[in-house]
């Protein structure tokens, strides 16, 4: 190993480097500053700042890092990862901002170090799920992102119900990341590497046991499913959403799904493709049926998701069952094995990560106020607080996907990429599903602006910058709904993939 | 007048209105209800000009050149995908004989409401900013003539109309709000799919000699731009038509509504304010047959042809149903609700005549439907303002204590049957001449011919129980109508004895179009017979 295979590298995790510091940074400056924990955040926000500053000039590259001998990289550097990351960085930002209105985490003072320590520690794992072309990078990353995960679902230990969702988690994350690992080392045993590019090369030209091998992708997807809340993953979903501080709920349902559908496309279309035929479409090598797989899988995740979500009285469960059923939605993305399935997953992403951003930071807002979730405690809140009520509005019509919102462009490009497959069935399904949800979301303004406030609650004022925090994520919803070039023509410079 | 974007404005004037409605302090109402009528006001000013400016032998329906005021420009491009080409959306507005009707009901139907909408005093400055929202939602899409910007327009009405009702509405707001949204976004989603599918199966050619897929609905009419492997192209052998028809017709037809998707009907418009359900059911309603027109008729011409029966007899099921069902009533709005699906039955059974007197009577009665049951839901609040219950039962004679009310009732409720002079004949014998006149649906018009008897019972015996009669004690202080409601009744009256009168004046509007709209029919049976080979 010489100096030349490290200073050639470096340069294309760029990103990966300024959280790294930032990490270091946080914590040496909760060292030395003792008791003075104001200027965390800041420091948080610089870093995300310089990181966010490295992602828009990966968005020109193409290229591999730690490369090995037999021209094989461990990291890449493309516009696929820079839009990811980007994501992340994205709600990382907001993250940080409702942390330092968040009463939940104000209350436990004393170890802010430590939280943005870890939310750092996350940002790193994602960067490198991201990014990541090596099976052991992969699965390294992905228990960085879970055990500080796991850690931060806890973080407010007084309550009780934080301590159970940081167990559940624990528990279902670890199974989990066993699995994975088990499919892994399976792959391992099959092909002799555990580089995606050199399974590639390596299943397409030589025979492979089938059965092993479809086991072993089974196996691993386990871990990315239960990344990305799909069913029948999902179980630790609600009760980890539900029970952590709202600033973490948020984070988990953005960030790190983000982190997770990455993975995914990236494992599927780097470890399986033959070959993208003139329309878009994906040739996968015919071990494992992956079409058909999600297929079922998107169906079983969003009906789950919907229905499940019915009965919620408390928002963020329910935020997290919709959250569940978004993951369905997305993996219609995947079942169409097509790039524009997937630029479709990309502007639904895009529009997902602001949407739900917003929602949760208005359910913080009202929960710092009132002390509750509880949807029934939201009667008439739409009169006394009309800013909040009308955000709040934006963000779940365009969950539920209705124009003029972004959300709705992400559902018409999913269809969209669903018709051109000729999968209409997939397409009816989805769309009866987008029904059933529109009832549970509409339950919430019902809530809000069809009930009168039963005793005169809700007398508070929204802050200035917490106002134009909202502004900021709400405006977009509705400019993009109804101007949606932008959104597309990121998506389109963010499809690339190194070697396709 | 120029390039002046005039249908723009007429679609867009309400937004601006609702931002300023947004910008006053909550105290202003007066303010609020003011500008509501000024703005929906100067719609019925511009609609008068659209009218006075309309040129009467240009035709429409699928030619892009004889529609008048058309603004068109690109909305949405995305260039440069490999696979998938390149990704255009217009901004194209235009109206023909179709859609002119229809956009001077929804502007007088919108600015009546907005009077009906004056004693409102529960969340002014919400009610009014909604309200507007929705007008912009009503007339885009009578004026949009790119699917998609359509199906924006469409869905845009959605929202405000599931709170107007559920906010200001009676004691069961809730749940007919609710049931409303569910069954009207249930039809939309179908009519999603439907817009995708026809993206995929039909290219545009541009100026420049590129094609491209499009949203335009003009071009899915001319079956030269349909691709060859398209899943909703006829040359396809295993085209989706059929059931893509069925799925468009089914998403317009809950709005009319059609038996069996009527249900949510009854109950929005029982718990609706009483403005609500005059625009509900003086303009919303026609939003389905205009799309079935607009959409399903000229897009799908060889389904159309084959399912003509169907339509028909729906129809013929819903003049009957309604009928009988608003026999049975005994809360006057539902009657009315009621009434209205059997009235729009009979615009199903023009539609399905395909000639040019049938297809005529059921565009004039989606107009006539319009003013005359918008006069019926007005002269319902009128009583439930006044006494504060519906039930048929509990009132009588009330023509002694409110004789000039009584009056416009009985003008109104002439008009629902369809005497001879009111503008409801003319439509009505239109439709039944032109499905007399059409083989197929023959015996259903013979069948449907028993409404206007029904019609004729329900209607005169409602007349006899509320105003003839002996007047109970209780109502003995009820006032006769004040200025506002003047202000409602008279244009309605006048335009319906007008249209009674002189029918012309509306069939003249229509007829390049309806004619267009027919000649185009019987000219695909041939053009597409020769594409499918059948």
């Amino acid at each position: 190993m010489n100096v030349d295979y490290l200073v050639n590298s470096l340069y294309l995790i760029k990103p990966e480097l300024a959280i790294a510091s930032a990490l270091v940074l946080l914590v040496l400056i909760d060292l030395i500053m003792g008791n003075n924990k104001k200027f965390l955040p800041y420091v948080a926000i610089a870093g995300l700042i310089a990181a966010a500053y490295f992602i828009i000039g990966q968005f020109g590259m193409n290229s591999l890092a730690f490369v090995s001998k037999s021209n094989k990289g461990m990291i890449i550097a493309d516009p696929f990862g820079a839009f990811f990351k980007g994501i992340v960085v994205f709600a990382s930002l907001f993250v940080v901002y409702f942390s330092i209105k968040s009463d939940e985490i104000k209350a436990s003072f004393e170890r802010h170090g430590e939280y943005y320590t870890l939310i750092f520690g996350m940002i790193l794992g994602m960067f490198f799920m991201i990014s990541a072309s090596d099976l052991i990078l992969i699965y390294i990353s992905l228990e960085l992102v879970s055990f500080s995960s796991y850690v931060l679902a806890g973080f407010t230990k007084t309550a009780l119900r934080n301590s159970e969702a940081a167990l559940k988690y624990v528990i279902y994350g670890g199974v989990s990341s066993g699995i994975m690992l088990f499919g892994i080392s399976i792959l391992y045993g099959i092909t002799g590497s555990t580089n995606l590019y050199e399974i590639n090369s390596l299943i397409q030209s030589s025979s492979i046991p089938n059965l092993t091998f479809i086991l072993s992708g089974i196996l691993i997807f386990v871990g990315i499913g239960y990344k990305i809340s799909a069913a029948p993953f999902h179980f630790w979903t609600p009760d980890v959403y539900e029970g952590a501080p709202i600033t973490i709920t948020a984070f988990l349902s953005v960030a790190s799904k983000a982190a997770g559908f990455a993975l995914l496309i990236r494992f599927i279309k780097i470890t399986f493709i033959k070959s993208v035929d003139s329309a878009g479409y994906w040739q996968l090598v015919d071990l494992i049926d992956w079409k058909t797989f999600f297929i079922f899988l998107s169906i079983i995740t969003m009906t789950l998701g919907n229905f499940a979500a019915l009965w919620q009285d408390n928002l963020k469960r329910m935020l997290a069952y919709s959250s569940i059923a978004h993951a369905g939605y997305l993996l219609l993305g995947m079942a169409v094995l097509s790039n524009q399935g997937m630029i479709a997953i990309i502007i639904y992403f895009a529009v997902y990560a602001i949407t739900n951003l917003g929602a949760f930071f208005v359910v913080m807002l009202i929960a710092n106020k009132i002390g509750s979730e509880n949807i029934d405690d939201y009667k008439g809140l739409g009169y006394s607080q009309p800013f909040l009520g009308v955000s709040l509005a934006i963000f779940l019509i365009s969950l539920t996907g209705l124009p003029p919102t972004a959300g709705f462009i992400g559902k018409l490009y999913l269809f969209i990429a669903l018709v051109d497959a000729k999968m209409i069935t997939l397409a009816v399904i989805a769309l009866l599903n987008s029904v059933v949800a529109l009832y549970y979301y509409i339950r919430v303004l019902k809530n809000l602006f069809l009930s009168r406030p039963a005793n005169g609650t809700f007398e508070f004022k929204v802050s200035f910058s917490n106002g134009l925090v909202l502004v900021l994520l709400a405006a977009p919803i509705i400019i993009l709904g109804i101007y949606f070039t932008p959104l597309v023509d990121l998506a389109k410079n963010s499809m690339q993939i190194l070697g396709f | 007048m120029g390039n002046f974007p005039i249908l723009s404005f007429i679609t867009f004037l309400p937004i601006a209105g609702m931002i300023i409605i947004l910008l006053l302090p909550k105290a202003q109402t007066l303010a609020m209800k003011s500008i509501t009528l000024i703005i929906t006001g100067i719609q019925v000013i511009l609609a008068g000009f659209l009218l006075y400016h309309y040129n009467y032998g240009m035709g429409g329906i699928n030619n892009p050149a004889t529609f008048q005021y058309i603004e068109k420009f690109r909305w949405i491009e995305i260039t440069g995908f490999s696979w998938i080409g390149k990704i255009k959306i217009d901004y194209f507005l235009g109206i023909d004989g179709l859609s002119i009707p229809m956009v001077l009901l929804t502007a007088i139907i919108s600015f009546i409401a907005t009077l009906a909408s004056w004693k409102i005093d529960k969340a002014v400055k919400g009610y009014f900013a909604l309200y507007l929202l929705l007008v912009t939602g009503m007339m885009g899409v009578f004026v949009a003539l790119d699917f998609f910007l359509f199906y924006v327009f469409w869905e845009l009405m959605l929202l405000p109309m599931y709170f107007l009702i559920g906010i200001w509405g009676g004691p069961r707001r809730e749940y007919a709000a609710i049931k409303f949204f569910l069954y009207t976004l249930l039809g939309s989603v179908f009519i999603l799919l439907v817009v995708i599918g026809l993206y995929f199966s039909t290219m545009e050619t541009l100026v420049d000699g590129s094609k491209v897929f499009t949203f335009n609905m003009l071009s899915m009419m001319d079956t030269h731009n349909f691709v060859a492997n398209g899943i909703l192209s006829p040359m396809n052998p295993h085209n989706l038509r059929l059931i893509a028809y069925i799925a468009l017709f089914i998403g317009f037809a809950i709005k009319i509504p059609m038996f069996p998707f009527h249900t949510w009907l009854p109950d929005a418009h029982v718990e609706a304010p009483t403005a609500i359900s005059v625009i509900l059911a003086g303009v919303l309603l026609k939003m389905g047959t205009y799309g079935i027109l607009r959409v399903c008729y000229p897009v799908f011409p060889d389904i159309t042809l084959k399912l003509v029966w169907w339509i028909g007899a729906f129809g013929m099921i819903n003049i009957i149903y309604g009928a009988l069902c608003a026999m049975a009533q005994k809360d006057f709005k539902k009657l009315i609700a009621y009434s209205s699906v059997s009235h729009m039955g009979f615009v199903m059974l023009g539609m399905a005549s395909l000639n040019t007197i049938g297809i005529s009577g059921a565009v004039l009665q989606m107009f006539n439907h319009g003013t005359i049951t918008a006069m019926l839901f007005i002269i319902v609040g009128v009583i439930y303002d006044r006494a504060h219950t519906r039930e048929i039962d509990a009132f009588g004679g009330l023509a002694t204590q409110m004789p000039i009310y009584t009056g416009f009732v009985t003008l109104a409720f002439f008009a629902a049957i369809g005497l001879p002079g009111l503008s409801g004949f003319i439509s009505e014998s239109f439709v039944f001449l032109g499905g007399f006149a059409f083989e197929t649906i023959r015996v259903i018009t013979v069948i449907s011919t028993l409404g206007l008897l029904l019609g004729a019972g329900y209607m005169l015996w409602t007349l006899q129980r509320i105003y003839l009669g002996t007047v109970p004690e209780k109502w003995k202080l009820l006032k006769d109508l004040d200025f506002r409601e003047y202000a409602m009744l008279v244009p309605l009256s006048v335009i319906i004895i007008f249209l009674g009168v002189y029918p012309s004046f509306m069939l003249n509007l229509m007829n390049s179009s309806v004619n267009s709209m027919v000649k185009f029919m019987m000219d695909s049976r041939a053009l597409y017979s020769s594409i499918t080979g059948f």
